[in-house]
């Protein structure tokens, strides 16, 4: 009876596998930290979720209902959001007509999804930018509209792909509280990211894998201590002090 | 200006064959408002959805052929074939688009290329019901243009408050970030394959529609004249990118621009090398003067190399490139 | 039985030729990812080479091999280089700028042929056009063996020049990672230039080899071009093997459709092809043989 779950999830790329058999669950409303060094396999696990690519073998279950290998928009209408970790802003459109886009997933009607648009935007920090085109936004503000945008589609369970790397100290304290803001609507987060400090920080509970397997859960200060995690992040000196 | 504009426009196309009785300008118009509609179709799947196609003409045969056997085969009015152009040419799209959609960018502008050749065929070999080469011969219903260029110029007027519509709906949008970006579209919750194909049978039931009139209007139709690769698909791509691609009165402009630039063509510059090598007696005048009319294609391609290269977002996109180019004091870009 | 065999033959020596189409292709596809809808008609711009050089120069189409080649050679180059690279600079709205491009560029040149040489079907008949010798049971059309020999000569120097020099290693290189190449201090804007020479240097050989036994008019780029495409797409893109795979396979799918269902559904059997490869092979045989 868990709210989300991953099952021995495994993606094989040609020979490559670049995650193996990695599970783990989210309670509601928790956030839960997603950590590895680069290449591990964190952003295909994202993608395996959001079935952005056909996982070769494993579950992925959302409230109790198996949603391995349906539709990418299928899922975001059961619920689950997600951001690209490569931005991906309809550039053409103006910052507001991407978040519309997005709450017409939620309301049918023009004017609701306008109003649901407005509201999202106003949560988000993003109504001053509303009328630029997306192209023009710099890369702290394309971040923001990924999420702005996931959060449009009214998800219970979003998923954050490195939202705050890239950002000067100052946008990634804003991130930060952005992100707290979701968990304190209710929305639960499976966050990945670089920046230890964001993540050690906001994370009720966090997974670590290497090589696209898991070598550590648990809450950030077990992690962090776990010579397995600072092995794969700082070599194997680091790990045997 | 921008919202009288359109206003102006129509009451002009209304006045107009009431104002200018020469057969020959009547029939331009009419042919204007035929690309009017094309365009618009074209535009929907291709400026708005992002989904380019190169085989316009087989939704455009398709309805032409469906209005010729209605007379040959069903014994019915042709007319009828303005109402079931536009489905058949959708009964062809959507069983297309269900099976070509997965196919991304450039590899579905090649499958609607084949799409337009496998109806070329098709028209050609089936000759128990087409007649093959040799077309469809009808007897037209009016012996002035005037009506139809009513009819043409109301099947413009709706494509046109269609598109205007559609894109301020659901679906617009929809089309829109299907064609900024696939994938992000996907996880907004946006069924884009669903899309893509509503996108596809908007464009089909128009160019169908256009095809009918096509039928009524010539009296005359062949698979070469009907699913030409060069003076359909390319033209509707013309009207489309001169016009300015997804933009709502792309079309039109590129409708007038593309109708005139092929009389241009055809007429050898409006007869003026023909009246040159008149006036001046010169043979090789006169005989160059045959050649530019026959040159109307060679036009069309380096019109395609030039605007592409030049004015990719076409004239309404790329307003302001032209009136900074053509102004003497050239105003600085503000970078936004 | 014979007439299996028979087929089989012209199947294979036609698909020769078509290798040499799809190798051209498929460089320039792979390389650049550009989808070059002209690919016909810089072939046919070589026969009318090899028409002019034959009926008013009396020059061999063999021998013209040394003239048509680097005429498209430069053509190739100077379309590249003033049409297709410049759309690398420009943003726009419309994804398929670039195929676009290409589709102009062949009606122009259709187009230009047609204005200097009519519409007129137009051959060129040397003494051994028609020209066949048995072996048992089986005729060989004279040309078509003679020009599957030089299209398989070509085949082995492209893949020595891809592996083993230097030029053909950059190319190689912008085909598997534009960015790593230009890292790695490939230029490649000049690669792309000199690719899409190569690439129409190829279809030239094919369009030179193929007049003797061929007509010739200025709208057979647009058959051809599409018959470049199912072979490419067969093949898999990038792959010079597979264009040879695509070639052969195409030759003879022609070759046992006009057989055994009609003469004129050879159009039809390349375009079937088409389509069901576009479905359900994107990566072609690459795919299948992991070559």
């Amino acid at each position: 009876m868990s709210f989300f779950e991953i099952k021995n999830l495994v993606k094989h790329f040609g020979g490559l596998a670049a995650v193996n058999n990695v599970s783990f669950e989210v309670q509601q409303g928790e956030i839960f930290g997603l950590i590895g060094p680069n290449g591990s396999g964190k952003t295909t696990i994202f993608n395996m979720i959001s079935n952005y690519h056909h996982p070769t073998s494993g579950s992925v279950y959302f409230k109790d209902k198996d949603i391995t290998g349906l539709k990418t928009f299928k899922i975001c209408k059961l619920g689950v959001g997600r951001t690209f970790q490569v931005v991906k802003p309809l550039g053409r459109m103006t910052v507001e007509d991407n978040v519309i886009a997005a709450a017409f997933s939620r309301e049918k009607i023009k004017k609701n999804a306008r109003a649901l648009a407005k509201e999202t935007l106003e949560f988000c920090g993003l109504s001053h930018r509303k009328d630029v085109l997306a192209k023009s936004l710099s890369i702290g503000e394309r971040k923001r509209l990924e999420i702005t945008r996931a959060m449009a589609t009214r998800p219970q369970l979003i998923l954050l792909d490195e939202t705050a790397a890239g950002l000067n100290p100052s946008e990634v304290k804003a991130a930060i509280e952005l992100i707290k803001r979701i968990r304190d609507k209710g929305v639960a987060i499976i966050i990945v990211e670089h920046i230890m400090k964001v993540i050690m920080t906001i994370s009720d509970r966090i997974h670590a894998i290497n090589f696209g397997q898991t070598i550590a859960q648990g809450t950030p200060q077990e992690v962090a201590n776990n010579s397995k995690v600072i092995e794969a992040y700082l070599g194997e000196e680091y790990a045997e002090n | 200006m921008k919202k009288f504009g359109p206003i102006i426009l129509l009451i002009a196309l209304l006045l107009f064959p009431l104002l200018v009785q020469d057969h020959y300008y009547q029939h331009l118009m009419i042919l204007v408002l035929m690309w009017v509609v094309i365009g618009s179709g074209w535009n929907i799947i291709a400026g708005y959805t992002g989904q380019v196609s190169f085989g316009d003409a087989a939704f455009f045969g398709t309805g032409a052929y469906t209005a010729g056997l209605c007379m040959t085969k069903l014994g019915i009015s042709p007319w009828w074939g303005m109402a079931f152009g536009g489905i058949t040419a959708m009964a062809i799209a959507f069983p297309f688009g269900w099976i070509c959609f997965r196919l991304r960018g450039a590899y579905f502008a090649l499958a609607t290329l084949a799409l337009n050749e496998i109806m070329r065929h098709i028209a050609t070999i089936w000759e128990s019901v087409t007649d093959g080469m040799v077309g469809i011969l009808i007897l037209q219903t009016f012996v002035s243009k005037v009506p139809y260029y009513y009819i043409a110029l109301t099947l413009a007027v709706v494509s046109v408050l269609s598109i205007q519509i559609i894109i301020g709906s659901r679906w617009g949008y929809y089309f829109v970030s299907i064609r900024e970006d696939q994938d992000a579209a996907e996880s907004l919750g946006i069924d884009t394959h669903y899309y893509k194909m509503i996108s596809l049978n908007v464009a089909a039931f128009l160019t169908g529609m256009a095809g009918a009139l096509y039928m009524n209007y010539m009296g005359f139709i062949d698979p070469e004249v009907v699913f030409s690769l060069h003076d359909i698909s390319i033209m509707a791509i013309l009207v489309g990118i001169v016009g300015g691609v997804g933009t709502i009165y792309g079309p039109v402009i590129g409708a007038f621009v593309m109708v005139a630039v092929h009389e241009f063509f055809r007429t050898g510059f409006f007869g003026f090398f023909k009246g040159l090598g008149a006036i001046t007696g010169s043979d090789t005048i006169t005989v160059f003067a045959k050649y530019v009319g026959h040159a109307h294609v060679l036009g069309f391609g380096i019109l395609v190399v030039l605007v592409i290269l030049l004015l990719p977002n076409g004239i309404v996109g790329d307003w302001k490139k032209i009136t900074n180019s053509l102004s003497p004091f050239k105003r600085k870009e503000v970078v936004g | 039985m014979d007439v299996f065999f028979q087929t089989l033959v012209s199947g294979i020596l036609k698909g020769g030729l078509y290798s040499l189409i799809g190798i051209g292709m498929t460089l320039i596809m792979g390389v650049m990812g550009i989808i070059n809808l002209a690919h016909g008609q810089l072939m046919m711009v070589a026969m009318y080479v090899t028409f002019v050089c034959f009926h008013y120069l009396g020059i061999d189409p063999y021998i013209t091999l040394f003239i048509s080649m680097p005429t498209l050679f430069l053509l190739g180059m100077l379309i590249q280089k003033y049409t297709l690279n410049p759309l690398m600079e420009v943003d726009s709205i419309l994804p398929e700028n670039q195929v676009l491009m290409t589709v102009g560029v062949g009606m122009v040149l259709t187009e230009i042929a047609r204005l200097i040489f009519t519409s007129d079907y137009k051959s060129v008949n040397t003494s051994y056009s028609g020209a066949t010798f048995y072996i048992g049971e089986i005729s060989f059309s004279v040309a078509l063996t003679i020009a599957f020999f030089i299209a398989v000569l070509f085949t082995l120097f492209m893949f020595w020049f891809l592996i083993k020099t230097d030029l053909g290693r950059s190319i190689r290189a912008t085909a598997q990672d534009k960015d790593a190449a230009l890292l790695m201090g490939v230029n490649s804007k000049r690669i792309t230039i000199i690719t899409f020479g190569l690439g129409s240097a190829l279809v030239a050989a094919a369009g030179t080899l193929l007049m003797p036994i061929y007509y010739l008019f200025p709208d057979i780029g647009g058959p051809f071009t599409r018959k470049a495409f199912v072979i490419t797409i067969l093949g898999g893109l990038g792959s010079t093997v597979g264009a040879i795979f695509g070639g052969i396979t195409l030759g003879l799918a022609e070759a046992f459709g006009a057989t055994y269902i009609g003469m004129a559904f050879d159009d039809m059997v390349g375009l079937l092809i088409f389509i069901l490869v576009l479905l359900f092979l994107p990566g072609g045989f690459k795919r299948l043989t992991k070559i």
